[in-house]
Formats: structure tokens, sequence, C-alpha cells
């Protein structure tokens, strides 16, 4: 009988998926690689998470790799090769999604995995809508927004401050930097041409709605520098290659704070999104084990508070949001000041039209 | 060897008359054919662990990457039923598939959502469709909704409908239980399940439902049959076998349980697969989503291939895409242009530096080449972030043109992030390989002949035009194709200071592999690419000829 056949085949793993169960915590691996994005942003990591697990578990090394941005294509082809080098992967939520469908990234159960919140509500209320997917751990919620050269605005010009600024080159003349990918830079494009905020997803479904936003793009395109590293737009500011340009919220900090740049934060209209943990699948039961337990305490109230002390990025969980330092707040995205007007990246739109606007906007640009 | 007297030695019985033969009696041709395959199979065990290390490490995996470009089993692997169902029915009619179409999407979506894998299909045709991403992962949320009607009716009927075990004794062979039933987690692993017997013919879809439930829960899960219920699907198979079988016949266990069941389910509340997924998503009524899975439900496509030069398949035949999603043809046409350009810039800019380097005296012309080699020995990122340095609009040139006033202040040139900028930077990365070919080429023409040319009346011009450069000329080749090909396939360069005009195929290939995950397009793309280098290789050969072309 055929399936008879497949069940000798894959027998292996029947002892394999057995052996998962028989797991306890004394039989937990003693090394962990985990994957993230090198940086600042690592080493905020790095300090709130692993160096005190470690201290706690001195038996265990930490490896860390700064793949995150090739992370979704070398999980596949690992998985591919059956070799999963990989313990714990650091991506944002639309690579979640996609890993999450692709069967590379490992569901979970947030009441078992998760610790509750310190405030006494469980994992699940206290991380709410921001696990965006079955396989998702969010750590921090982090925005794409604009920052711009103070010494660069006209005279006798207020500084910028809102998204259509971006797009008045007139009151504002100057380079800007944009991403090299519609995402954002379609919503924007649509909000500034009278589209109402509410209705930006419907609009941009249709082609018309594409090429009206492509359309708006279009009156800044000569005077846009495309970036596609997290660091350009610093690095162009620094420069005075530009007047302003987006990019995360966390990279424009440290050019303000701890570069002393003359540069200013424009809020408006800025992208929320998140990034957090993946587990990928088919890990062995001992390395497993032990990466459940890291995550649980990593992921716990005060870890994500104590991260916000080293990088300018909130807290994912509920709870963490009263711990994080004061002078930290005022460069949170999510501080009330700041998020007087959001946008929260619509995972579910971009998985499906990623695709297809990404193809009309390379075009776009090429042109 | 003695071999040459050998003709003088009386013929053995197998030679010929008149042949030559060795001391041994072989004929001559024969035995020297022995001696210098013995050496070539020498030779050939030498070179064997480089050529299996070649193979291993860059055959195979290139191979193997190209072979993406055409594969395209998952449609037909995830959904065998309604692929089959879909063989039969004409796209082109505007009529939507039939129910057995839509009950086999749904035996299939169900099972392929059990083990996770209708979201791999799904991003999978987003490519070729907008949507069907999320109209997969949202269908595998919602696909208990058609089996829970029956499951309801039959638990109603009968609690035993809902228990593992009942379901396990009913399905499975007599021995199998009871190992089963014997059976401790010390134990190691689980007794497969078999089928009992008969159990094919009498419940066809529920045996093949349970039997795929089984393999899952033992297999993937690691779980007790005598503990898991089965899937709602398997009650879902059930219903439609008691509706169009007869188990009146059936005495094995469980047959009261059955027998009663067979006699309720014609009273049974139904719903048929069509409306069940309509209400699931309306898109499973839409027509173009069929035609887009029967499009790509043979193993293999040429869709990939038709998307790399701007078309896409459609039931009339390839078509070419609409004007604004084309790209790849801008893409080939410019990285062929512009590696043209840095090929032609490095000779222009090469050739006086190797002359030089070749005439010059000795002392000289190794200052000169470590020069040349010094770039060479530099890590690639630095020389192009090094290049935005000196080429953008607050750097090094622009404040040199601003400060001798040839630039005004606020018209600054714009030198990067565009074609000049990906043009100066690759020829400056890769003028080493243009230099050295022709270093070396240019070393071998003897100083006599320039001197004797003009001695005969040659002006310098004709001297170097008729007499030098024509021996230069395999030099240039070299170069050039080595500095083509190289830049036909260049990827951070362009990434870097491209730009959105000066930007190459590679970095489109590049961002199906690593973003969108796009393999089959990239291979596609990749193996377009391939075949361009091999076939102006192919063309060199014809019009220059690889003979000509001296690395040294």
């Amino acid at each position: 009988m055929k399936f008879k056949k497949t069940l000798m085949a894959t027998s292996a793993l029947t002892v394999a998926a057995g052996a998962a169960f028989a797991a306890s915590h004394s039989d937990m691996a003693d090394s962990m690689t985990i994957v993230s994005w090198g940086g600042a942003y690592q080493s905020s990591q790095q300090k709130a998470y692993s160096e005190p697990y470690v201290a706690m578990h001195p038996e265990v090394s930490v490896t860390w790799d700064e793949s995150s941005a090739e992370a979704v294509a070398k999980l596949r082809a690992m998985n591919e090769a059956g070799n999963i080098t990989w313990d714990l992967v650091d991506v944002v939520a639309a690579d979640a999604i996609r890993l999450c469908d692709e069967g590379l990234a490992m569901e979970y159960d947030p009441e078992e995995l998760l610790a509750a919140g310190d405030d006494g509500s469980s994992a699940e209320d206290d991380f709410g809508d921001l696990i965006v997917s079955d396989c998702y751990i969010p750590q921090i919620v982090y925005s794409t927004t604009f920052g711009y050269r103070t010494d660069m605005v006209p005279e006798g010009v207020d500084a910028p401050s809102q998204i259509c600024d971006v797009f008045d080159l007139e009151k504002y003349p100057g380079k800007r930097s944009l991403e090299k990918r519609p995402i954002n830079n379609m919503e924007w494009a649509l909000l500034c041409d009278g589209v109402a905020k509410e209705d930006v997803y419907d609009v941009l479904e249709t082609a018309e709605g594409q090429d009206q936003a492509l359309a708006k793009l279009g009156t800044i395109k000569d005077e846009v520098i495309w970036w596609s590293a997290g660091a350009d737009t610093p690095q162009l500011l620094a420069d005075g290659e530009i007047f302003m340009g987006s990019t995360y919220n966390g990279r424009l900090y440290s050019v303000i704070v701890e570069q002393n740049q003359p540069v200013g934060m424009m809020w408006d209209a800025q992208v929320f999104d998140l990034d957090g943990w993946i587990i990928p699948t088919g890990l062995p039961a001992d390395r497993l084990a032990r990466v459940q337990d890291f995550v649980k305490f990593a992921t716990d109230t005060q870890r994500l508070a104590d991260q916000a002390k080293y990088i300018s990025y909130g807290p994912a969980r509920a709870s963490s949001a009263p711990l994080v330092p004061e002078d930290m707040k005022q460069h949170m995205p999510t501080d009330p000041a700041n998020a007087g007007n959001t946008f929260l990246y619509n995972y579910s739109f971009w998985a499906d039209y990623r695709d297809d606007i990404d193809a009309k906007f390379q075009s776009w640009l090429a042109k | 060897m003695t071999d040459a007297t050998a003709g003088a030695v009386p013929a053995s019985k197998d030679a010929k008359p008149g042949q030559m033969v060795a001391a041994d009696g072989r004929p001559l041709k024969e035995s020297l054919n022995r001696a210098l395959r013995l050496q070539k199979m020498r030779a050939l065990m030498l070179i064997a662990p480089l050529l299996l290390f070649v193979l291993l490490t860059f055959i195979a995996p290139i191979a193997d990457m190209l072979f993406r470009s055409v594969q395209n089993g998952i449609v037909s692997e995830t959904l065998p039923r309604a692929t089959a169902g879909l063989s039969d029915w004409d796209a082109t009619t505007g009529d939507l598939p039939d129910e057995s179409v839509y009950e086999g999407l749904y035996y299939d979506l169900f099972i392929a959502a059990e083990r996770k894998l209708h979201t791999r299909l799904g991003s999978r045709l987003n490519y070729e469709m907008t949507g069907m991403s999320s109209l997969f992962r949202q269908s595998g949320r919602s696909l208990d909704d058609i089996g829970d009607v029956y499951f309801d009716q039959f638990k109603d009927l009968d609690k035993n409908w809902d228990e593992a075990e009942p379901w396990a004794a009913l399905m499975g062979d007599a021995d199998w239980l009871q190992e089963m039933q014997a059976w401790k987690k010390a134990d190691g692993e689980m007794p497969e399940f078999e089928l009992a017997d008969g159990m094919e013919k009498l419940l066809p879809r529920t045996a093949e439902t349970y039997a795929a439930f089984a393999v899952f829960a033992q297999v993937d899960e690691g779980k007790s049959l005598l503990k898991e219920e089965p899937w709602v699907l398997v009650h879902t198979a059930l219903y439609q076998d008691l509706m169009a079988k007869d188990v009146s016949g059936y005495s094995g266990p469980q047959a009261e349980m059955l027998k009663a069941a067979d006699a309720a389910v014609s009273g049974f509340e139904s719903v048929t697969f069509k409306d069940g997924m309509n209400a699931i998503d309306d898109d499973w009524l839409s027509h173009t989503v069929w035609q887009t899975i029967k499009t790509y439900s043979p193993e293999f496509t040429n869709g990939y291939f038709l998307n790399a030069v701007d078309m896409q398949k459609t039931p009339d035949g390839p078509e070419f895409r609409s004007e604004n999603q084309r790209i790849y043809g801008l893409l080939f046409k410019r990285t062929m242009f512009m590696s043209l350009m840095i090929t032609g810039s490095c000779i222009l800019l090469g050739y006086p530096v190797a002359w030089l380097l070749a005439n010059l005296p000795m002392r000289t012309a190794n200052l000169l080449m470590i020069l040349v080699l010094l770039p060479f020995w530099t890590s690639l990122l630095v020389r192009t972030s090094a290049w935005k340095v000196m080429l953008q609009q607050q750097g090094v040139i622009n404040d040199v043109l601003v400060w001798l006033g040839l630039v005004n202040d606020a018209d600054r040139l714009v030198m990067i992030n565009n074609q000049f900028g990906t043009i100066v930077a690759m020829t400056h990365i890769l003028l080493p390989f243009m230099i050295l070919p022709l270093y070396s080429v240019m070393q071998t023409i003897p100083p006599s002949y320039l001197r004797a040319a003009k001695s005969l009346g040659a002006t310098n011009w004709t001297a170097f035009w008729r007499v030098y450069f024509p021996q230069s000329v395999p030099g240039i080749g070299a170069g050039s194709i080595l500095v083509f090909i190289l830049s036909i396939g260049y990827y951070i360069t362009p990434e870097i200071v491209g730009g959105t005009t000066g930007t190459f195929i590679s970095n489109r290939i590049a961002y199906h592999i690593s973003s969108s995950l796009n393999w089959g397009l990239a291979a596609a793309l990749g193996t377009i690419l391939l075949a361009v280098v091999l076939g102006l290789y192919w063309a060199y050969d014809k019009i220059v000829g690889i003979d000509n072309v001296k690395l040294g």
C-alpha cells in the first residue's frame, strides 16, 4: 500500500518527533547561534538579553551571526540542505510571515512559550495584536520615518513637520532619500495626493491607485536618492547630500543624540513595523529546548524594557512600557508626542501585492 | 620499444596478414592504444580529486539551481486531485470547474493545510497572480467549516464518531490494533498503521483520508491513533462513501455504529463543495484563480522564462506583459551596454599603462606594477565606498571643482547613483584585469620591430598602428573577455553606486534570491545571462578566434 511506504520512508522522523517529547530541562544544548542585524541594534540585544542569560547559565555559549538581512533566503537554503545551523533568528514581521508561509519558521503557542507579563496579564494579552503571525515572537516596535537637516531649512520657512512636505519641492527644495521599494513610499504618496488615510489600501489595490501613487512619486523622482541599507540615509544626512530622508527611527536617534549632527525628526505619518524572533523549524530537541528557555527569558517584561535603555525602539509588551527609562521615552516612536499621526504596516496587503507592485515599481524606477 | 621490429616476427593468428604486430603478437595499433589509454587513465586519476571537487561544489549546485527555472512540481504535488480534475476542464469557455474539482480541491487543501504546505503553494502562485498568497493562507484557516457540517451530525448520531479509538478499530487492521494497544512510549517507534482488509473497497474515500491522517498523526506529529481524533475531513469522506456505497454486508469491528450511520446519512444536511469553498472565500468562484492553477499545474513550466523576458502565460499562449511591468528586457540591454562601455574604457585607460609597464626600465616598471596591483589588494567594498566619497555632490571632486570656480555651488555635478557612477567605479575596479593580460602580451613584442619599421621610413603612427598594435591584439582580446564577463555579472558595485539607472540584471537576480524568494525566476534570469555569455564567447571565437587570446 502506498501510504505504508511513506510511513516506512519517514519512520526516522517518528523517532525524532518522539525524542522531542522526551526532552527535559536537563538535556539542553550548551551553545546557541542567534542571528540578528549587527550594529547598535544587535549590541542592545546582547546587553539586554544574552549577557544576563549567560550570567545565569555560565555553561551556555552564544554565537551571534549578523545575517538577518539575508535570513529568509539562507533559512530556505538551510532547510533544503537539511542542516539548520541557526537557533533563533531576528527578522521583521513581513519576513516572519513569509517564513511561516514557507514552513521555515516554527509555529508556537504564546501561553506556553512566553512568560506572563509582570503586571499579571497573560502573554497573549500582553503582546496583543503584535503577534501578527503564528510563528512570530515580537520584540520591539520601530518606525520608518523622516529626518531632515536643520541647517538646510530655507530661511523664513518653518521646519518640515508634515509628511507632504517631502513632496513639496517648492517650499523645501533639495534632495530626498527614500527606500528602494514600494512599501511605505506608495502609502505616503497616496496620503499626499489627497487619499484619506483609511482608504489608502483600498486605492492601492487597484491598478489606477498604483499608477496614482507612482505619478505622485514621479513629481519628486529627480530629486530622490534611493537607499537599500538602513545606514544610507543617516550617512547621506551627515554628509549634507540630502535635505531629508526616510529611515528607521533608531538610526536617526543615533545620528542626533550620539553623533550630534544637525538633524531633526519628523514623526508625521511614521510607519510602525515590528522586529522579533522566529525559531527555525527542524531543530534537534536539545537545541530547541535551549532556545525555548532563552526566548522565555529574553522576551519577559523586564528584558524588553531593558533593551529600550540602549536603543530607541519601543518594547512590544504593553507591560514593559512603564519600565522604559524616562529620558528614552521622548525618542520612542510610540511616545504620545510622536505618535500623533501613524501608520501600521499592512502585512496581509503587502504579502499579496508585494510581487505585483514591486514589478511595477522597479519598472518605473528603471525608466 | 621493440615494437618497431615487430613486423619481422611471424604474425599471430588474430593479426591479419600484412599488419604490424607488437612483440606479444598483438596488432601494433592496439598495443599502442593500450599504452596510451593507460597513460590517460593515470592522468585522469591525478586530476580526479579536482574534477570531483569541481563537479560536486560547482557544477552540480549550479545545474541544480538552473534547473529550478523550469521546475514547477509544487502545484500538482500539493493539489494532486484538483489538478487531475482540471486537466479535463476547458479554461477558455468561461465556465467554472465542476463539483468534482471542488471536491478534489477541498481534500487536497485540507491535507496540505494540516501539513502546512498550502501557504507555500500560495506564495508560489502569488508570483503569477496577486492575492493567491492570502487566498491560500486564509482558506487554510477556515477549511474545517465544510467538514464540521458532517462532523457535527455524525457526533450527534453517535458520540463514538468523535472518539479516536472506535475510528482506529474501524479503519485499522486487527493485528495492528492489538500491537498499538500494547505499545507504550518506552517501546520506541509506534507500530505503523495498516488499513483493515477490504476497507479500501468498502469505504474508498474514508480509507484514503484516514490513511493520510494516520501518516500525519504518527509520523509528523508523533501522536497515537488511539488518542488522536481524526480530521473532520474523514467525516466528510465517510458521508460521501455512505451515500454512494452499500455497507450492509460489512461485519467487521464497529459494524453496528457504521450501519446506524449508513441508515441516517440520507437525512443529513449537506453542503456542496463549491458552496463550501465559496463560503470560505468567494475568490474560489473566480475564473482567473482556476485559470492560474490550471496554467501552472504541469510539473515543468516555461513560465519563469517567459517572466524573465517580460512575458506571461495566458490561456491563449504567451503574451507580453503590460508596458508598466516590463523591466527585464531593459535591464538585459542595459547590462550589455554598460558592460561594453566598461570594457571600452578599460581598453582606453589600460592600453597606455600596459605599454608603459612593458617599455619602461625594470625599476620604474616594477613600481608602476605595484601601483596597478595595489587597488587589487584592497577590499572591493572599500574601493566602491571610496568612489562614493569622491563622486557625491558634497564629495571631493565637486568640492575641488567648486573651489576652482569651475562649477557653481548651487548646481554641483551629479556623478553618482547613475550610469556614470557605475561605469567609473567598475572601470577602476576591473582595470587590472585589462592591464595584466595586455602587459604580458606586450612584453613579448620585441622593441626592435618598431625600430625596424621606423628605419624603413614609417611615421610613429604608422609604425604603431601597422606593426605594434596588431601584435598586441591578443592581449586586448583576453583582457576584454575577462572584463566583459566579470562586469556582466557584477552585483555589489552597481548596487552601491548605481542608483536606479545604473543597476544591472544581477541586482534583480539578487533581489529574487534573497527578498522575493522567487528562485525560479532568479534561475531563469541566471540561465539567460549564462546563455548570453556563452553565445558571445562563441561569436568571439568565430570572429576573432579563441586561439588568438593570450593571457601571457
